[in-house]
């Protein structure tokens, strides 16, 4: 009998399905912004329904982008940069990482000059 | 970096899933052994009891790195209180960062661990620091200050933690 490789799902997979939407890069930027919000202020900034807002958040902790934490009677979204740190940290050593922040300010300075 | 933030919010969360046991982790926190192996490589040194002290050591290397930057490490790097510690799952201290004097200014944060089991011998560690009135330590903590020197934050200690404990290996070797 032949075996074939199996792809399991993994917590990377997760992170980048997760990212591969612009709401979900957008309710991050907010919380990047400021965070622990509650499900209510990001809501008033995007023009979909509380239910859309709540499925992409799920989606978002489940990645472990978003921890959600009780505060008295509120539900406060935090951004957890951890899986994120995870996958630098596997594809950017110390020595290209110095390299790479010399081309991503080279980036900001260019394409902020008026 | 483009979009950073105007002032740094005052509780950060952070969460890493690890495949370890509770126990594991618990002493990947708390015992100097350990602590010199990752992250910032600090000799941790908790009296694990309400009221207990909290002081974090550097070491030789630490110091030697330190002293060839024209910097003078202190002989307490981190320093606090235990508040609560429920091994392996819980640890509250207070916390001050005694590295910078103007750091060491602020009033002390205030850090909570928490380990909790979940499917497939893979634990979840939450680290919650509340961070009011501390904005130079947020800065710290949160990486924002890593183009010049400082390190990552607490994301990348609990990276580097989550490598050492699933691999035996650290950044550093």
């Amino acid at each position: 009998m032949v075996t074939y490789f199996s792809r399991v799902p993994t917590d990377d997979d997760l992170v980048f399905k997760a990212l591969a939407d612009p709401t979900r890069r957008f309710l991050l930027d907010r919380l990047f912004e400021r965070d622990g919000r509650t499900l209510t202020e990001l809501e008033s900034e995007l023009d979909m329904t509380r239910f859309g807002v709540m499925k992409h958040l799920r989606v978002l902790e489940d990645a472990g982008l978003v921890v959600a934490r009780k505060s008295g009677r509120e539900k406060l979204h935090y951004l957890n940069p951890v899986p994120i740190r995870l996958i630098h940290d596997r594809w950017i050593d110390k020595y290209t990482e110095r390299h790479v922040s010399a081309l991503v300010d080279l980036k900001t300075e260019l394409e902020s000059e008026p | 970096m483009t979009a950073m933030p105007q002032t740094a919010p005052t509780t950060q969360v952070y969460r890493v899933y690890i495949k370890a046991t509770p126990e594991a982790i618990w002493a990947a926190l708390t015992k100097p052994e350990w602590t010199e192996r990752y992250g910032y490589t600090g000799l941790i040194d908790y009296d694990l009891r309400p009221g207990g002290a909290y002081v974090v050591r550097p070491t030789e290397p630490f110091k030697a790195a330190g002293a060839a930057q024209g910097r003078e490490v202190p002989d307490v790097v981190i320093e606090g209180e235990v508040l609560e510690a429920d091994p392996p799952r819980r640890l509250v201290t207070t916390f001050r960062m005694l590295m910078d004097p103007d750091m060491a200014a602020e009033p002390a944060t205030r850090i909570t661990y928490e380990i909790k089991e979940g499917q497939n011998g893979v634990c979840s560690l939450t680290l919650t620091h509340e961070l009011d009135g501390s904005p130079k330590l947020a800065a710290l903590v949160s990486g924002q200050l890593e183009d010049q020197g400082a390190g990552g934050g607490h994301a990348w200690i609990l990276s580097d933690l989550k490598t050492l404990l699933e691999t035996g290996k650290s950044f550093a070797n």
